[in-house]
């Protein structure tokens, strides 16, 4: 039975139900009583959305005159009255040397964005200019047997998003790896939970910068020779060993605590070790390990940040760590940005997550 | 030599103080062809006994003989019916099926597989849902297709735990007949647990009430000579009928009853008059 594929239905499965309430108000297929949800949906969202810009905006207006004010009673006092007035007249005309560094507003934020991604644009267009110009060279110089010229030119912040979507994947499936095999096992076995019962409730709370500098010292000295920049290797193993227990305890508890029915009927049908274990336990207990990775994939997200800053392995963290220490005019404001697409994309991983889970498990999970 | 003896079972869940002895003193002998069914209250350990018969669980002490071998563990032999039907809710009914025909069957053809399971189905009426999750069928299909998951092993004696329990009167009359039909086809072995004597009745050869646990034990048998095949509502009007089910219930009131003068207890209350409030503020 082939069931064919709407908007609706793959919406609804990630999580994003209101897109499709959004379509049928378009086509006016609303019905009357889907009116009171359509308000519900996207009305109230959007109210809300607004609501939060404008408290941001005041906010910000208002730290930003407390902060200008502060500048200019420290002319006057510093410098005297004529100071003070050219300090005021400097705030007010707008220029960038005297400005007050506080919250930027809304709309500072999304000028920054939009910089960013001109910037973006240009970095682009710099980079395919490159490859053209060094395309005939390359080419030699690989046919010579040696190493191809690369664009060493600084990464655009679109460059890092997608740096940091590797390191944050890359931990992710080093995760998966590591803490569903081994879940599994000591879910198992008693003997084995007991064994390492102690190494996951001492290490699970261990920081991600401590476990940044654990991996530090082992990395280093096992790339010893090796001339490339480990701080890659260095950051997705840190994102990974510190993001696996959450995966790691619910492997062990879902494979642990399966239906004693299952158990039953799976000895009763005398199914093999394997049989057992891939026919009815892992079955049994995939919502548990989804749980596991879904908690795993936001928590490497939430604290790939921290390391990638520590690591000063080129991403969002460097990004946010570079613009504070760079304290432009404009660098509040690109922090925002980066902010908010550190939290954006953290809600879509969490939504493709869902997805994954409700394509392979037998339970249908919703979306919080 | 019965086909399947039990020899002075006992059952003791625990250790030491808190141990507490659910099945005591156990025998039973159940002859080849055989469809008995054992009738008791909830809790009285109908199920332990089950499991102890189809090798879940192992008897403190005493021995299950089956077809004069000790029992050790489960196996293909004896084909189990679980009260809450025990499907794999991520299968589809041939999948459970298939599962089944698989371990008890280990290598043939997967059409060969394919075809065993489209049988068994058939035999239970539920070709049509061959292909739904077990979640998107009612009580009674469900149970429909434990019956055919049990029946694909084609196991030399079915055990049947409460396998009607949950089920509304009418989809039980009607699986009553469907799993009688399949016996009487080709005679297999049949135990069946039940709490409904109107059903042992209808459906055994021989009723045996198993008294209340802690410490239950077999009651007296009552063997059931009407004539299959049985038909309901003529079985009402039955002098054999009407006796033999008087006789059960009234053993199994009996029983019960003793039980509550057992467990009476007498309760010494507080002396205590209420406070005259009104008379207070006076």
């Amino acid at each position: 039975m082939k069931q064919s594929i709407t908007l609706g239905k793959v919406t609804k499965f990630m999580g994003l139900g209101f897109l499709s309430t959004l379509k049928d108000l378009f086509t006016g297929k609303l019905e009357k009583e889907d009116f009171k949800g359509f308000l519900r949906k996207v009305v109230v969202p959007i109210a809300s959305i607004l609501l939060f810009l404008g408290l941001w905006h005041l906010g910000s207006q208002s730290l930003y005159n407390t902060e200008a004010e502060f500048k200019i009673e420290k002319a006057l006092n510093d410098q005297g009255p004529e100071a003070a007035e050219a300090m005021r007249e400097c705030i007010a005309s707008g220029d960038i040397s005297c400005q007050p560094n506080t919250l930027p507003s809304p709309a500072k934020v999304w000028d920054s964005y939009k910089s960013l991604l001109k910037d973006h644009q240009i970095i682009s267009a710099d980079k395919t200019e490159f490859a053209e110009k060094t395309a005939t060279l390359n080419a030699k110089r690989i046919a010579e047997g040696k190493e191809p010229i690369v664009y060493t030119g600084r990464p655009s912040f679109v460059d890092q998003i997608f740096r940091s979507l590797k390191t944050v994947f890359a931990g992710f499936l080093l995760a998966l790896f590591i803490a569903v095999p081994l879940g599994i096992f000591i879910g198992l076995s008693p003997t084995l939970k007991s064994a390492f019962n102690w190494f996951i409730q001492i290490f699970k709370p261990v920081s991600p910068v401590v476990w940044y500098l654990l991996v530090f010292m082992i990395v280093k000295t096992l790339l010893i020779d090796s001339s490339e920049d480990s701080s890659f290797t260095i950051s997705f193993i840190s994102v990974g060993l510190c993001s696996m227990w959450a995966t790691l305890v619910n492997t062990a508890m879902g494979v642990s605590s399966v239906d004693k029915d299952y158990i039953n009927v799976a000895k009763v049908l005398k199914l093999g070790t394997f049989q057992k274990i891939f026919k009815v336990i892992l079955p049994s207990s995939l919502p548990l390990i989804f749980t596991g990775l879904k908690i795993t994939m936001s928590v490497g997200w939430m604290v790939l940040i921290a390391i990638e800053l520590l690591a000063q392995s080129p991403g969002l963290g460097t990004f946010v760590w570079e613009e504070f220490q760079n304290g432009a005019n404009d660098s509040n404001a690109k922090i925002i940005v980066a902010m908010f697409v550190i939290g954006i994309i953290g809600f879509l991983l969490d939504r493709l997550m869902l997805f994954v889970q409700n394509t392979v498990s037998f339970e249908k999970t919703d979306a919080i | 030599m019965a086909y399947l003896e039990l020899h002075n079972i006992s059952k003791t869940y625990g250790q030491g103080d808190y141990a507490t002895e659910v099945l005591s003193n156990i025998n039973l002998s159940i002859e080849e062809g055989e469809f008995v069914a054992i009738v008791g209250f909830t809790g009285s350990g109908k199920t332990t006994l089950v499991n102890l018969i189809n090798g879940l669980l192992e008897p403190s002490s005493g021995e299950v003989l089956f077809k004069g071998k000790p029992v050790s563990g489960t196996s293909h032999e004896r084909g189990v019916i679980f009260q809450n039907y025990s499907l794999l809710p991520w299968l589809t009914v041939e999948q459970n099926v298939l599962m089944a025909v698989k371990e008890a069957f280990p290598k043939r053809e997967k059409a060969v597989y394919k075809r065993k399971a489209a049988h068994y189905i058939e035999m239970v009426g539920l070709t049509p849902a061959i292909n739904k999750l077990p979640r998107e069928l009612s009580g009674g299909m469900r149970q429909r297709v434990a019956v055919a998951r049990a029946l694909s092993m084609k196991p030399d004696m079915i055990i049947m735990d409460e396998p009607l329990g949950a089920l509304d009167a009418l989809t039980r009359g009607t699986l009553q007949d469907q799993i009688l039909n399949i016996w009487g086809k080709d005679k297999r072995t049949a135990l069946l647990i039940t709490n409904d004597v109107d059903e042992g009745i209808y459906m055994a050869d021989r009723i045996i009430p198993l008294r209340p646990g802690p410490r239950a034990t077999l009651g007296p048998e009552f063997k059931i000579d009407i004539e299959r095949p049985r038909d309901k509502t003529e079985m009402n009007d039955n002098e054999s009928f009407k006796k033999t089910r008087n006789a059960i219930i009234e053993y199994l009131m009996d029983i019960g009853n003793e039980r509550k003068s057992e467990a009476t207890e007498e309760y010494v209350l507080p002396d205590l008059t209420p406070k005259d409030f009104v008379y207070q503020f006076k």
